[in-house]
């Protein structure tokens, strides 16, 4: 069949391709490009080496800020996030009743956008520190973090929780008996058979965690908007703010978003290798 | 035994459940209130001084003209999902069955392109969409197409590879030509609404509200995150069995 097939490469791939090659793959390389060049509107580029490179890391201390306060914000949110999702799967494949009930509430709130996220924090959280300290979440950078933290955990615990439940499911149920037949306790089994075998989704979560909590920009672009003093800013908005709020620094812009480009590359490649070593075969 | 501690997690989900959805609860409460009650009292029930009804609603509507920005967002929204599932299922459903390096290697381009954070390419897409012609609803669609095609390729790749060869070979063999096979074996049987996140515009209007100069009207900002949450639940609601397995189906076949 492959061999018929292959000639109809024009009808199932070009469509597709083409699109991808102009809204993904132009627009990468020339990027890239770009971050060697000093331009207003890309046309206008004039070739500065690495300047734009060194500017994005020196010419003000904003964009290592912001790398500090995104890497501590991941860090808390994989672990957060996966930590409440785990159990909470274990919980709903017990077979209790209204399980699927609670399964669509808890990820409902994946499919609502970034941005109405996080004005729904906003006035949940500065009501609540209005009410305890008189303040809100612009009086430091402690609350924006911690802010974050909820929105993110809000969204994703959810969506975790859903493909936790999945690979909970797929564990063949002989494993188990076999476990309470030679007397493992709970714990035990959740230990030595459980957790061994979802590493795959184990894999996966992590890495979607991961990888969205380093690219947040909606939810931060709401909710904190940077305040104190661009403290709580992350490395999208970031990017973000020198392309849209400085003129003349496109290029450093660009710089940036490529050094991002690399972090969100390594740490998902690391990652990935990392926790694919701990899978067993089922 | 088991029943009582069953008994005593359903208890401490139903807790957790409503901790979990009150933050929606919150914003529909204050958006009955008027302006300037909120933000000091956001927990407080509305009361005969507070209670504006639909004003909220009214003002807000009128502010960022929502119903034109409901009709892009709709509009754009399942327009992309159409063209998306259409056109990436075709692609992956090829590269899956027809093994060269050219296929190969433009699966790898596909997931490669599903880590690349947008700012890298936001200021040059905009560009090249700028130049093209591209920055009307057809052509958010088609960038849309284009933007989506690695998440959505690699699902359905994920997919396909679960489904027996011989079903297809069958029906080449009846003498069906690769477009028929494809349309009448392979795309019934694909999990469609694995793409359901593409509802953005009414959020950037929603935006706007924010406005400058420190005088955002919070009672609009409510009632515009009411609205622009409905459409999602009720969507969700009536098809959470296909969202559901669409997270799992990309999660673990991938």
């Amino acid at each position: 069949m492959s061999k018929t097939l292959k000639k109809y490469f024009p009808i199932f791939v070009l469509p597709t391709l083409l699109a991808f090659t102009i809204s993904f793959l132009i627009p990468f390389i020339m990027g890239i490009g770009l971050s060697f060049t000093e331009f207003r509107t890309v046309i206008d580029a004039r070739w500065v080496g690495l300047s734009n490179y060194v500017r994005a890391f020196t010419a003000d201390t904003k964009f290592i800020e912001a790398l500090w306060f995104t890497a501590r914000f991941a860090v808390v949110s994989v672990v957060l996030i996966n930590l409440l999702a785990f159990p909470l799967a274990l919980l709903l494949t017990r077979g209790i009743r209204g399980t699927n009930l609670f399964r669509t509430a808890f990820f409902m709130p994946n499919l609502i956008g970034g941005i109405v996220l996080g004005y729904i924090w906003q006035l949940i959280i500065n009501g609540i520190l209005i009410a305890l300290f008189g303040v809100d979440i612009t009086f430091s950078a402690k609350y924006g973090f911690w802010g974050l933290v909820v929105v993110l955990n809000w969204q994703m615990i959810g969506y975790m929780m859903i493909i936790y439940i999945a690979g909970i499911q797929n564990i063949p149920k002989e494993l188990n008996e076999a476990a309470a037949i030679d007397g493992a306790s709970r714990s035990q089994t959740i230990f030595k058979i459980t957790i061994p075998m979802m590493m795959p989704s184990i894999t996966i979560c992590t890495f979607l965690t991961l990888t969205n909590s380093f690219k947040l920009f909606d939810q931060n672009l709401a909710l904190t908007n940077g305040a104190p003093g661009d403290k709580t800013q992350m490395l999208a908005l970031d990017i973000y703010k020198t392309f849209y709020g400085r003129v003349g620094w496109e290029g450093v812009g660009q710089a940036k978003a490529v050094v991002f480009f690399l972090l969100v590359a390594i740490i998902a490649f690391v990652q990935l290798r990392l926790t694919r070593t701990k899978e067993v075969e089922s | 035994m088991k029943s009582k501690t069953n008994s005593i997690i359903f208890i401490v989900l139903v807790i957790l459940v409503i901790l979990f959805l009150s933050p929606i609860f919150i914003v529909l409460m204050n958006s009955f209130k008027g302006q300037f009650y909120i933000a000091d009292a956001p927990f407080v029930l509305p009361d005969a001084k507070t209670y504006v009804g639909i004003k909220n609603y009214i003002n807000g509507v009128a502010k960022i003209n929502f119903f034109h920005a409901f009709g892009y967002s709709l509009f754009i929204t399942v327009g992309s999902v159409l063209v998306i599932v259409f056109f990436t299922s075709m692609t992956a459903w090829y590269i899956t069955r027809v093994k060269t390096k050219i296929t190969s290697a433009l699966y790898y381009l596909f997931v490669f392109s599903m880590i690349v954070p947008f700012q890298m390419v936001m200021f040059t897409m905009s560009k090249v969409a700028n130049v093209l012609r591209l920055d009307n609803p057809v052509g958010i669609i088609f960038i849309y197409l284009g933007f989506g095609a690695g998440l959505s390729v690699f699902m359905f790749s994920g997919f396909i590879k679960s489904i027996p060869k011989e079903i297809e070979e069958a029906s080449v063999i009846d003498g069906c030509s690769p477009i028929q096979t494809f349309f009448s074996v392979v795309f019934p049987i694909l999990p469609y609404l694995l793409i359901g996140n593409k509802y953005r515009t009414i959020p950037i209007a929603v935006q706007f509200l924010q406005g400058g100069y420190g005088s955002r009207d919070m009672g609009a900002l409510m009632a515009m995150l009411v609205l622009s949450i409905v459409p999602i639940i009720v969507f969700y609601l009536t098809c959470q069995r296909q969202i559901i397995e669409g997270v799992v189906a990309g999660a673990v076949k991938g």
